[in-house]
């Protein structure tokens, strides 16, 4: 469902990703590791599209189409989501009704009735153990950390892609919280291929990867099943480095 | 794109549409003494009406054009190229059925009726001059409200008119108070009897549809002590190439302990000229709030006020601007604290884009005598793009160290994150951006009644289309 090849990332003529490919199915969970500035939260920003990132050289290919010719929404409406680590305030724009626009952009035609939204709604919010009064604030305005990335996995929820990018989810979160959300993030696994970045093995705990990967310095330098998380957690990332 | 041409023909206006002019009656273009004396006889004024209006047109000929606001914009006003009075059907009517047939059309294409079906506590659909269409709920009727056009409440009610009219804005305030004075047409006037609450929000529509036609409407509120009301005027205007003219004059009196909302969202088409001079008196305890929408026009200049005149009297004015291409909306607030232990809140938010600009000019003025006053002031400007321009002007008199005053100022971009967050949730850039501008009114749009919001939201997304990258 995505295929990345030998791909190159400069922003502003320095290049942060040196050649990095990787596959992933419906179905798989991927975890990418890494230490701060190896270009984990990079490779999640291109793949969305941001535009302070340009490819240099390589290619990206999401269900069988260059990533190149889709815009950032069309990549959502193609079945992409990106859980951004540091989501933006929308101040003025009621969660509600971020909400229910962002599932009629993104689903279309198969968009649910104002009813089933509601249902749809409700159920994932009691999940989500979040309260109903979220509605009616405004996106991620004046919100904790915790606030912001259950937000985050509801609107994962709600648009059900079929590729989920979750850039460190986990950081900021309690225990109680990073329970809710992984339940969050395992439920949408059977039918969608995941990302996760992350920097602990704490929430490979709660969901189970199916590859992981370390990545140092803008390249993939190993992969392994979930044993190599438990490792990279005593050992650290130097005897990795070349 | 296709269409740009015609759009930009018609300034890019979406409700660009005009019936034929059928106006029975027609001045020539150009204002002299004896025009506004037929004005006058034409419609059967009484004589102090009549001189009322010929002193106040010696005021505007005596008075210069405002040295400030946008003077160059100002000075292309061919004052001798507008149509002073236009009546375009017979008398002011009450039953929906006599109202013309191509009227009643537009109106249908701008959703009038299915509004009255809703929840009009009384509508005045004012076209060109006059008022065609004047209905009010027989609850109001019962309650002893006055809710008349202007022209019929001069004729049945002289008595009020005449002890109230334009002692809150006198002709020699401005040079288009005393324009509008000498020429008047149409507008509303309502009186509510003490202690009594006018739940719905009453409604009129104000447009302009003839070619240089200017549109001079006259609005006299008064709310009797311990009454209130919320009164709603909204504009769309069908479009011509040629500039117009729109000076009204709205003029409130809230009385003790009384409560008026004027709420406004003025869409004029984009060669318009919006030159309004609104004011409230507030006395003892009452409040007079000002809630303001400038989306259209070429060049809007509008300072709702309000004169604390009154022990514990409150002001609240909620404004928004939005001036796109070749649009500047010079628009803000002013409140006078003239009695002690008055209050004041003053929001203003504006928006700029596509080399539009907007300016915030606001006056805040505390009395020696006014002790114990407190006054919150904010202005927000969100900037879209850098060809656009933002400036704020605001002027503080304060005569006495008791009082309390706040005043905040930002100016803001739309950041790359909040697009590139928006887009990912599926939103086109355009779309992106119409949330964001939305959000940004938002404080301002909660104020309005649920289908001027609506009809808001939906005006600024189609706004923020097709002009982006």
């Amino acid at each position: 469902m995505l295929s990345i090849d030998n791909l190159h990332v400069s922003v502003e003529d320095t290049e942060i990703i040196k050649g990095l490919s990787l596959k992933i199915n419906i179905g798989e969970v991927h975890a990418i590791m890494g230490r701060n500035g190896s270009g984990k939260s990079t490779l999640a920003s291109v793949v969305m599209g941001h535009p302070a990132y340009q490819i240099t050289s390589g290619s990206i290919i999401f269900k069988g189409k260059p990533l190149e010719d889709l815009e950032v929404f069309e990549r959502a409406r193609a079945g992409m989501f990106l859980s951004f680590q540091y989501p933006s305030s929308i101040p003025g724009v009621q969660v509600g009704t971020f909400l229910r626009k962002s599932v009629a952009a993104v689903r279309g035609e198969n968009a649910p009735s104002a009813r089933e939204f509601r249902k749809e709604l409700k159920v994932h919010m009691e999940a989500l153990e979040m309260d109903k009064s979220f509605l009616s604030r405004y996106v991620n305005d004046g919100f904790s950390g915790g606030e912001k990335k259950r937000l985050e996995i509801l609107q994962m929820l709600l648009l059900n892609p079929t590729l989920a990018l979750l850039d460190e989810t986990d950081s900021g979160l309690d225990i109680d919280a990073l329970r809710v959300v992984s339940e969050g993030i395992n439920s949408i696994t059977p039918t969608a291929g995941c990302l996760l970045i992350t920097h602990y093995q704490r929430l490979l705990e709660h969901v189970k990867p199916d590859y992981v990967h370390v990545m140092i310095d803008g390249k993939i330098v190993k992969t392994g099943g979930p044993e190599l998380a438990i490792e990279l957690e005593s050992k650290g990332y130097d005897w990795l480095e070349a | 794109m296709t269409g740009d041409s015609a759009r930009e023909a018609v300034g890019d206006y979406r409700y660009g549409f005009h019936d034929p002019e059928n106006a029975t009656i027609r001045f020539d273009k150009g204002l002299s003494e004896q025009v506004v004396r037929d004005i006058s006889e034409l419609k059967g004024e009484p004589q102090w009406m009549t001189d009322v209006r010929v002193k106040a047109y010696h005021r505007f000929m005596d008075m210069p054009m405002p040295n400030w606001g946008n003077c160059d914009m100002l000075n292309q006003i061919d004052f001798d190229a507008v149509t002073y009075f236009l009546r375009s059907s017979d008398g002011t009517e009450r039953d929906w059925d006599e109202v013309p047939e191509d009227i009643k059309n537009t109106f249908d294409r701008l959703g009038i009726p299915e509004a009255e079906q809703k929840w009009l506590g009384g509508v005045t659909a004012q076209y060109e001059s006059e008022a065609v269409y004047h209905s009010i709920r027989e609850d109001l009727e019962e309650q002893g409200v006055l809710f008349l056009d202007m022209d019929s409440g001069l004729k049945e009610y002289p008595e009020i008119v005449k002890k109230y009219f334009g002692t809150v804005i006198p002709a020699s305030d401005n040079k288009f108070s005393a324009l509008n004075t000498a020429v008047w047409s149409g507008g509303s006037f309502i009186y509510i009897p003490k202690g009594v609450h006018v739940e719905m929000p009453v409604q009129a529509y104000f447009r302009i549809n003839a070619k240089n036609m200017g549109q001079f409407e006259r609005t006299l509120i008064i709310a009797d002590e311990g009454s209130s009301i919320h009164y709603v005027e909204g504009c769309t205007a069908p479009s011509y190439s040629t500039e117009s003219l729109h000076s009204a004059v709205v003029e409130l009196i809230a009385m003790d302990g009384a409560k008026i909302r004027y709420s406004t969202v003025q869409n004029w088409s984009a060669n318009v000229y919006n030159l309004v001079t609104k004011r409230g008196v507030a006395h003892a305890n009452a409040t007079i709030e000002w809630v303001d929408g400038n989306i259209g026009s070429k060049l809007t200049m509008k300072y709702p006020a309000v004169l604390l005149k009154g022990e514990g009297s409150h002001a609240e004015v909620i404004s928004v601007a939005y001036a796109g291409k070749g649009q500047h909306q010079d628009a803000g607030a002013k409140v006078h604290h003239l009695a002690p232990n008055t209050t004041s809140n003053i929001l203003s938010k504006s928006i700029a884009k596509n080399g539009g600009r907007s300016s915030y000019r606001g006056m805040l003025q505390v009395t020696p005598k006014a002790h114990g006053c407190r006054s919150k002031v904010v202005c927000d400007a969100l900037m879209l793009d850098p060809e656009s321009q933002s400036d704020t002007y605001p002027t503080m008199e304060v005569g006495n160290s008791t009082a309390d005053l706040e005043h905040e100022a930002s100016v803001s971009k739309v950041s790359n994150d909040q697009l590139f967050y928006l887009m990912s949730r599926g939103h086109s850039e355009e779309e992106a951006m119409g949330l964001i501008v939305n959000g940004f009114f938002e404080p301002f749009t909660r104020e309005l009644p649920m289908e001027y919001a609506v009809e808001l939201n939906r005006l600024l997304e189609l706004e923020m289309e097709g002009s982006i990258g």
